[in-house]
């Protein structure tokens, strides 16, 4: 018997075995597969500044899971859903990404809104190799600030929001319109993206006026607004927006300008709260309608009863519990999609998550239907981004009382990425 | 090789060797709590040798998280010289507030500390379009390849951390134990009588807090660096209180005491947070635990107890 010599020198077999040196031990078995149920990591949250729609978006993922297992569950495999509070924190959030991935052994992870979580835990989820789908309506995804396993199918960002609503401001209320947002990324997502939006449909806004997050009084701004303001459009969020519309309306009095605002003011809060009475006859961008409409399709009705969501979009248990309603939705849509996308690809295990990421690249057009509640949508594969319409609502008699639905081409932009490119 | 030495290298070679043994997810825990703890060793000799409490630490840690972040996003900075701006950010801020701060003492450093932090942070969110305001920015793992070493790999981001760790201990067990490190702690103890015995006291704290503060503003450049992110939430209050709450569990006036500190929290909260939402309310009853029956700190208690030769 002969040897056959090899390529292999004593230098580099040193040189190789420096380099497995530098592994940790956990790598060898980074590959090992669990065989079912199929686990999905849901970023929540349960704490912090976000708690109010992390404990929507929980019942609102516990519905849609429910339906999906009920169904068969996904190519037969029962889903599991693993929840972890991210504290609306961007270190926690990141940690919790590991957390599914390296301890709970996920399949993908989920879930969550805010959209410094979402940043901050994005670089994790590509780093791990984890498909990460978010249900935060930020336009960071689109934007290509983060990577090929972040995906974004089930709720629009706020740059396609706000331009489906310029042409219905400039051309029903009016072309002169002042701004009032928070001081802060939030607030820079609306301000950036309408005041081009005003000025491509012929309109013009007249003055920005920018609120520190902190503030608690806001007669001092309203001066500010200038006399000739034909719409007045804010987006204040957070515990003093009772207070910020109970000021406008001492300050106006009767003779307000129109005013159109993002329902994302008055997530969760009840539109009929004492001090609120000013908002009547205003408009406001709701994602879904949270007060159910006539014309009310068999979809959404469905998705009502099995999130536990009465006519008012306040809870069936507690009608003081009002909902998230025009955002949580994504949830619902974001686990169809998902599902979806593991049945197309033959999802079986985390060797297949590239596979279901090039699955749900290959997605266009989602037609309305139990999947999708909220409306028909469209998914650019390249943005990693879903389009989709987006609904104004007048309050009349206190109730949100849809006015006009925007068509999903009028929340559609050029690409500013494209994902595909990105090697896995 | 003295006992004290032989401890903190102990600890070191532990550290290094769990790199190879640790499961997947408390090998990255580990990572993030020894980058932590840099922060807390910072914040340690100041608070802990000095005596002197700052309220506003992550205005240091937010000055290298950015002064890395920037040079990367705005300069296109390779990772080493990014780390060297986040520190030099750093040390600056450190040097003004310090200047300004300093005029002050007990009480009134503390509010004025806290004031300088919060400044920095709203500093942060005005200057939004390069900061990225409070959604933050991404560090991309093309950008974080440092000597041909990729950080956003789980081992390498383990050696870095577990490198920069072993530097900060080391270069705080050197610092106390030093000349300049002794006055340090002749200060917290009785500056009146520091001052009498010729020292000045005002140059020192100044130096303490350079000092801090550079090793405050290293952990978040190398936060920032391994983790790939940068936000303005690490400039808020909250990690402000953490460094002080890592030290205060860990052991003030300690050297171990800011690692066993970040390790014990970072723990107690991941474990509570599976079980309960009111998880920082369980981890302010330990806090309050320990405070009555273990007021040094897990390590001052150990040195209290038998091992006084505890640096």
């Amino acid at each position: 018997m002969t040897l056959k010599p090899t390529d292999l020198t004593r230098r580099g077999a040193l040189k190789g075995l420096g380099a497995a040196a530098t592994l940790p031990l956990w790598t060898r078995y980074a590959g090992a597969q669990s065989a079912e149920p199929i686990k999905i990591g849901f970023q929540v949250h349960r704490t912090g500044i976000g708690a109010a729609y992390g404990r929507w978006y929980d019942r609102t993922t516990q519905a849609a899971v429910a339906m999906i297992n009920e169904a068969g569950g996904i190519n037969g495999r029962p889903v599991e859903i693993i929840a972890e509070d991210d504290g609306t924190d961007a270190k926690r959030g990141a940690e919790v990404i590991e957390k599914f991935a390296t301890q709970h052994n996920c399949d993908i992870a989920y879930g969550t809104l805010f959209s410094h979580v979402v940043i901050g835990s994005a670089p994790r989820a590509g780093e791990l190799k984890l498909p990460y789908f978010v249900v935060s309506e930020g336009h960071h995804v689109a934007s290509g600030m983060l990577n090929r396993y972040t995906l974004q199918p089930g709720i629009t960002d706020v740059k396609s929001q706000v331009q489906a609503m310029a042409p219905f401001i400039t051309d029903q209320l009016g072309k002169k319109v002042t701004m009032i947002f928070p001081d802060y990324g939030f607030g820079y997502d609306h301000r950036d993206n309408l005041v081009p939006a005003i000025e491509a449909n012929g309109g013009e806004v007249i003055e920005l006026i920018a609120i520190p997050p902190t503030e608690t009084s806001f007669t001092k701004y309203f001066p500010k607004i200038p006399r000739e303001t034909e719409v007045l459009y804010h987006v204040m969020v957070g515990p003093a927006v009772l207070t910020f519309v109970k000021e406008l309306g001492e300050f106006f009095g009767p003779q307000a300008p129109e005013i159109f605002g993002f329902i994302d003011s008055l997530e969760a809060v009840n539109i009929g709260s004492p001090g609120l009475e000013f908002l009547e006859g205003t408009y406001f961008w709701e994602g879904m309608c949270r007060h159910a409409q006539p014309d009310q399709s068999e979809f959404e009705t469905l998705y009502r009863e099995k999130v536990g969501v009465d006519d008012r979009g306040a809870s069936l248990a507690d009608p003081k519990d009002v909902s998230t309603y025009a955002h949580m939705f994504g949830c619902w849509e974001t686990l169809n999609v998902i599902k979806a996308g593991m049945e197309a690809s033959g999802y079986s295990g985390p060797s297949d998550r590239a596979a279901l990421i090039e699955a749900v690249e290959a997605m266009t057009d989602m037609p309305e239907g139990v999947e999708h509640p909220q409306g028909p949508k469209l998914f650019n594969g390249k943005t990693h981004q879903v389009f989709g319409q987006q609904y104004i609502s007048q309050v009349q008699d206190g109730v949100l009382t849809r006015v006009h639905t925007t068509s999903i081409e009028d929340g559609m932009y050029p690409d500013e990425v494209d994902y595909t490119t990105q090697s896995f | 090789m003295s006992r004290v030495l032989a401890l903190h290298l102990g600890l070191v070679a532990l550290l290094l060797a769990m790199h190879f043994v640790l499961p997947a997810y408390h090998h990255g825990n580990l990572a993030r709590v020894m980058v932590l703890a840099c922060y807390a060793i910072g914040f340690n000799i100041l608070f802990g040798y000095t005596g002197l409490l700052s309220l506003g630490h992550a205005l240091f840690f937010a000055a290298g998280m950015y002064g890395m972040g920037l040079a990367i996003t705005q300069l296109g900075a390779a990772p080493a010289p990014a780390l060297l701006a986040g520190l030099i950010a750093g040390l600056v801020v450190a040097g003004i507030t310090g200047a300004l701060a300093l005029r002050t003492v007990g009480v009134a450093f503390m509010i004025v500390t806290l004031m300088f932090a919060q400044a920095g942070y709203l500093t942060i969110l005005y200057f939004g379009d390069i900061t990225h305001g409070d959604e933050g920015f991404v560090i991309q793992p093309a950008q974080r390849v440092l000597w041909g070493l990729d950080l956003s790999d789980p081992s390498w981001r383990y050696l870095a951390a577990w490198a920069l760790f072993s530097a900060c201990l080391i270069a705080s067990l050197a610092l106390v134990r030093h000349p300049f490190g002794r006055t340090l702690t002749a200060i917290r103890e009785n500056e009146e009588r520091a001052r009498l015995l010729g020292y000045d006291v005002a140059l020192r704290k100044w130096v303490a807090v350079v000092i801090s503060g550079g090793i405050s503003a290293l952990s978040g450049a190398a936060y920032g660096l391994l983790f790939g992110y940068a936000g303005a939430s690490f400039a808020s209050v909250q990690y402000s209180i953490f460094p002080l709450l890592w030290v205060l569990l860990g052991g003030a006036g300690t050297v171990l005491g800011p690692f066993i500190g970040t390790l014990f929290m970072f723990y107690l909260i991941d474990l509570t947070s599976g079980i309960t939402t009111a998880y920082m309310l369980l981890a302010g009853v330990v806090l309050v635990l320990l405070t009555l029956f273990a007021p040094q700190g897990l390590v001052g208690e150990v040195r209290r107890r038998g091992w006084g030769w505890l640096p």
